[in-house]
C-alpha cells in the first residue's frame, strides 16, 4: 500500500507539486492523469526517491520511505519509463537481469525467471543475446517491463510506459498488459496524459492540474460526476468512447432483448460496450452470445447493443 | 667519418643499438606519462562531470597548461625537478592531461539521461552507476582522448632530449645541429611510425564493440604498464661527475668524439639542450658542460672554462655570410656589414651576452648601447630601397648580432630590414640562406668547416687549430660550392669549451681538460 501525505515540491520558483495526498490500495492500479507539466511525473518520481519532496510524507506498507536507503528502496520497486532507458552496452538478457545481479541472485534462478517472463511478454529467445538498438520500440518496451518485473516487486511505478509507441503497437501492448496475470497482483502507480489509456488501465484515476489533485475516483465517477469544469472539459472530447469503455453489458442488461438458448461459446457480461462493439466489428459476426447472471444468455447484434446503451444513458441522466 | 655518403639504412644499422634504446626510452616516456595522466585526468574528468561548476575552471587550467611552449615548460621544471626523466615525465603528463580530462567529462556528460535515470531507478549505487554504466558508455570518447594524448606525447617526447631524458629527440636534434640528414631521419621516422602505429592500435581498441571492449579494459592498463616499464632511468656508470652535452656537441669531432679520442675522457654523459644546460650546471645537476666561450651565462652562473690543453676545439670566429646575389642586389651591404669587423672582442661579446641572458635586457637595447659606445650608431633613415633579410640562430648572441646589423643597415643605407631570428640550428639557418629565404646571417668559421663543409678528417685536423687557415679555407670553399661570401670576421672567437662551476673547479683543482681526465681516472 502506498500513501502520500501532503507532498510538495518546488523547482526554483515553480511549484511543481502542491500538497498532493492520495493512497493506493494493495493490488490497485492508480493512474495519475493530466497535461504535461501538471506535476504527475514529479509526484511519481518522489515515490522511489528519484526526486526528494520538500514537504510531506510518503509511506509504502506503512514505512516512511525517507528512513530507507534509497538504493535498497528502489531495488524493491519496479520502474518503467517512457524512454525505456535500456543500457545500450548490455544485451537484452543482461538488461533484464540487472536488478537480480545487484541482489546477487544465483545464475539458475535468473535464467529461469527470465525465461518465464519473456514467454509471458511474447519475446523470443533469440532477442536475449541482442542489443537494445536491434529491437523495435514495442519489443524494447516489453524488455523494459521485464526488467521491472523480474524480481516480482509488489509495487510498480510506470511513467508514460506506452508513450513512445505508435498507436497500433500501443493498443496491442496495452491489451497484453491488462491481461498479464502477474500485474494483477501488483500495486501500480502509472502516469499518463492519454485519457483513453487511463480509462483502459486504471482502477482509479487521480486527475491533476498545476501541481494539485483535481479529483480522485473510478473512471465512472470521473466521467459521470466530474467535480468541476476542468474535470468535465478534460474528458469532454472523448466522452462517447469513454462511456462505451466504462459501461459493460451487465449495466445495460435489462435494456437488451429477451433471453435465448445457446449451447456454444459465450462472452461474459463484464465485457465493456466498447469491447463488444470491437468484437462485432472485427470478427465479422452478426451477433454475440452473452451469458449474464443466473446463466441467462442473450443474443445481441450491433443495433440492439447501441439501442440498449442509449436507453441506459437516458436512464442515468434522469436519475 | 663522412656521413653524407652514408645511406640512411647504413646509418640506422650502424647505430642500431642507440636507435633501439632511444626508441624504448621514447615509448617508455610516452607511456609512463600517459599512465600518470590517466591516473590524474580520469578522476578529475569524473569529478567535474559530477560538479559541473568546477568544469570551467579545471578545463581552463588544463587548457592553459597545454598552451605553454614545451621548451619553456621543460625550462620551468629544472629548478624544481632537476634534469632527466622526472621533469620530462611531468611535462608530458601536463600535455596529456587536457584531452583526457575533457573527453572523460564530455563522455560522461553525453550519456543519455534516461539511461542514467534508469540506472538510478533500478537501485544502482553511485559507484555501480559509474563503473557499470557511465564509464563503459563513455569509454569510446575517453579512449579517443587517450589516443589524442598518446599522439601528442610521442611528438612532445622528442623534446625530452633537451633535458637529458633521452628518446628519439637525441637523433633528431643532434642531426639538425650537425647538418646530418640521416641522423634526423633516423630519429624522425621511428618517431612518426611510433605515432602512427600507436594511433592505429588505439583506434582499433576504440572501434571494438562494447562487449569486447570490456575485456580490453582489463588488458589495456597492463599493456600500458609494460610499455611504461621500457623506460629505464639513465644509469650512472661509475664516474663521480656528470657531464651534460648538447646533441650537437655529442656528434662532433671537435666535441665529445674528440674528447674521447684525444683526451681519453670517460665521463658519465647525458644529452641536454643548450637552453637549460647552464642552469642545470648552476643547480649542481651537472658538473661539466659543453658551453660556448663567449656565453653570457658563464659570467652569470659563475662558471670556469677548462683549458683545452690539447687543442681539440677549433677557432670559431664569427663573420656574416652573405649570398653573392644579395651582395649584387644591395651594393652597399658589404661595406656596411664590415663596419663591425674587429669591433667585438671575446670579453665584449661575453658582456653583451650577459646583459641579454642574465640581466634580461632587450637585444635591441643592448645593440643600440653598444653601437653608441663605439660611435657607430646612426638613426634609421627610414628608406625603402629593397628589404635586406637577416637571419639568426636561436641563441642570445645571434639575436644581438642581428639587431646590430639591422641598425647599421637602417642607419647607413637606404635599405629596409626584415629579421628572421631564432632559426632552430645551423642546418635550418643555412638551408634558409641557400633557399633564398634570408640574405645573410652570422656564422662561425669552425661550424662552417666542420658542420657545413665536412671535409676529409685529415684536412680538418690540419686546418682546425689555425684561425687564418680556417677562415681562408671556408671562404674559398663556400664561394666555390655555395656561392656564398664570408665577410670580415667580427673579432670574437666563440669556440666550444668545457666548463665547470668555479667553486668545484677550485675544490677539485681541475683547471684543464687533462686535469679533469686525471681526476676522473683517479676517482
Amino acid at each position: 500500500m502506498i500513501e502520500l501525505k501532503e507532498i510538495s515540491k518546488k523547482f526554483g520558483d515553480t511549484q511543481a507539486v502542491k500538497q498532493v495526498s492520495f493512497s493506493v490500495a494493495r493490488e490497485e492500479t492508480l493512474v495519475l492523469l493530466g497535461t504535461s507539466g501538471c506535476g504527475k511525473t514529479t509526484t511519481l518520481k518522489m515515490i522511489n526517491r528519484l526526486i526528494e519532496p520538500d514537504a510531506g510524507q510518503i509511506l509504502i506498507n506503512n514505512e516512511n520511505i525517507i528512513d530507507q536507503n534509497p538504493d535498497v528502496l528502489r531495488k524493491g520497486i519496479g520502474y518503467v519509463m517512457q524512454n525505456i532507458g535500456l543500457f545500450p552496452h548490455y544485451t537484452i538478457a543482461e538488461n533484464i537481469a540487472l536488478v537480480p545481479k545487484l541482489l546477487k541472485w544465483d545464475q539458475v534462478k535468473i535464467i529461469n525467471r527470465t525465461q518465464e517472463l519473456i514467454a509471458k511478454l511474447h519475446l523470443t529467445e533469440t532477442t536475449l543475446s541482442m542489443y537494445p538498438h536491434e529491437l523495435s520500440g514495442g519489443q524494447q518496451q516489453r524488455v523494459g517491463l521485464a526488467r521491472a518485473l523480474i524480481t516480482d516487486p509488489s509495487v510498480l511505478l510506470m511513467d508514460e510506459p506506452f508513450g513512445a509507441l505508435d498507436n497500433v503497437t500501443r493498443t496491442s501492448i496495452q491489451k497484453e498488459f491488462k491481461a498479464l496475470a502477474e500485474l494483477k497482483r501488483k500495486t501500480i502507480v502509472m502516469v499518463t496524459h492519454d485519457v483513453l489509456e487511463a480509462f483502459e488501465l486504471a482502477d482509479r484515476i487521480c486527475l491533476m492540474d498545476k501541481g494539485e489533485v483535481v479529483q480522485i475516483g473510478t473512471p465512472k465517477e470521473l466521467l459521470y460526476r466530474p467535480i468541476n469544469d476542468f474535470a468535465k472539459s478534460f474528458l469532454a472530447s472523448q466522452k462517447l468512447i469513454l462511456e462505451f469503455k466504462v459501461t459493460n453489458i451487465q449495466d445495460i442488461w435489462i435494456y437488451l432483448p429477451e433471453e435465448t438458448v445457446h449451447h456454444g461459446e459465450c462472452e461474459t457480461a463484464d465485457l465493456s460496450i466498447w469491447e463488444a462493439m470491437e468484437l462485432l466489428r472485427n470478427k465479422d459476426r452478426s451477433a454475440l452470445y452473452i451469458s449474464g447472471a443466473n446463466k441467462a444468455i442473450k443474443s445481441i447484434n450491433f443495433e440492439q447493443l447501441t439501442k440498449g446503451f442509449n436507453q441506459y444513458q437516458n436512464a442515468q441522466r434522469h436519475e | 667519418m663522412n656521413e653524407q655518403q652514408q645511406t640512411l639504412w647504413q646509418f640506422m644499422s650502424g647505430q642500431a643499438d642507440k636507435l633501439f634504446s632511444q626508441t624504448l626510452q621514447h615509448v617508455g616516456l610516452t607511456f609512463i606519462s600517459l599512465i600518470l595522466a590517466i591516473a590524474i585526468g580520469l578522476p578529475l574528468g569524473i569529478l567535474i562531470a559530477r560538479r559541473q561548476k568546477l568544469s570551467g575552471m579545471v578545463l581552463g587550467v588544463a587548457g592553459v597548461l597545454q598552451t605553454i611552449p614545451s621548451i619553456a615548460l621543460l625550462g620551468f621544471m629544472i629548478p624544481v625537478l632537476g634534469i632527466g626523466a622526472k621533469p620530462a615525465i611531468v611535462a608530458l603528463l601536463i600535455y596529456a592531461l587536457l584531452p583526457i580530462i575533457r573527453n572523460t567529462y564530455t563522455g560522461i556528460i553525453g550519456i543519455d539521461l534516461h539511461v542514467k535515470e534508469a540506472a538510478r531507478a533500478m537501485g544502482m549505487s553511485k559507484g555501480q552507476i559509474l563503473l557499470k554504466v557511465e564509464l563503459p558508455l563513455a569509454m569510446p570518447v575517453i579512449l579517443a582522448g587517450i589516443r589524442t594524448a598518446t599522439v601528442i606525447n610521442v611528438g612532445v617526447a622528442t623534446l625530452a632530449s633537451f633535458i637529458a631524458a633521452g628518446g628519439l629527440g637525441e637523433f633528431i636534434f643532434g642531426g639538425i645541429s650537425l647538418n646530418n640528414t640521416n641522423m634526423i631521419l633516423a630519429g624522425a621516422i621511428p618517431a612518426a611510425l611510433l605515432a602512427i602505429i600507436l594511433d592505429a592500435l588505439l583506434s582499433l581498441v576504440q572501434k571494438m564493440d562494447v562487449k569486447k571492449l570490456r575485456k580490453a579494459l582489463y588488458i589495456f592498463p597492463v599493456v600500458i604498464l609494460i610499455l611504461g616499464g621500457f623506460y629505464a632511468l639513465p644509469s650512472a656508470y661509475g664516474s663521480t661527475l656528470t657531464a651534460g652535452f648538447t646533441p650537437e656537441f655529442m656528434g662532433r669531432q671537435d666535441g665529445d668524439l674528440g674528447l674521447k679520442s684525444t683526451y681519453g675522457l670517460k665521463i658519465h654523459t647525458i644529452v641536454i639542450s643548450d637552453a637549460v644546460m647552464y642552469k642545470a650546471a648552476y643547480a649542481k645537476e651537472l658538473d661539466v658542460i659543453s658551453g660556448y666561450s663567449t656565453d653570457g651565462r658563464l659570467k652569470a652562473f659563475d662558471l670556469k672554462i677548462l683549458k683545452d690543453d690539447k687543442n681539440i676545439f677549433p677557432p670559431y670566429y664569427a663573420a656574416p655570410i652573405v649570398r653573392d646575389k644579395a651582395l649584387k642586389q644591395f651594393p652597399e651591404l658589404e661595406k656596411t656589414l664590415n663596419l663591425l669587423s674587429g669591433k667585438i672582442t671575446d670579453s665584449i661579446m661575453t658582456d653583451l651576452n650577459y646583459r641579454t641572458d642574465y640581466l634580461h635586457q632587450q637585444p635591441e637595447r643592448v645593440a643600440k648601447d653598444f653601437l653608441i659606445s663605439q660611435g657607430l650608431y646612426k638613426a634609421s633613415k627610414n628608406r625603402n630601397k629593397g628589404v635586406v633579410r637577416i637571419g639568426s640562430k636561436i641563441f642570445g648572441e645571434q639575436y644581438i648580432l642581428a639587431e646590430i646589423y639591422s641598425m647599421l643597415i637602417k642607419g647607413n643605407t637606404d635599405y629596409a630590414v626584415a629579421t628572421k631570428t631564432g632559426l632552430g640550428g645551423t642546418k635550418i639557418c643555412f638551408d634558409a640562406l641557400m633557399n633564398d629565404q634570408i640574405d645573410f646571417y652570422p656564422e662561425y668559421t669552425g661550424t662552417g668547416l666542420l658542420v657545413l663543409l665536412q671535409p676529409d678528417p685529415t684536412i680538418a685536423k690540419e686546418m682546425a687549430h689555425d684561425k687564418e687557415k680556417t677562415y681562408d679555407y671556408v671562404s674559398a670553399e663556400f664561394q666555390r660550392k655555395f656561392k656564398i661570401k664570408w665577410l670580415k670576421p667580427i673579432g670574437f672567437n666563440n669556440s666550444y669549451a668545457l666548463m665547470m662551476r668555479q667553486k668545484q673547479s677550485k675544490e677539485l683543482n681541475v683547471n684543464s681538460i687533462t686535469d679533469l681526465k686525471n681526476y676522473l681516472d683517479k676517482n
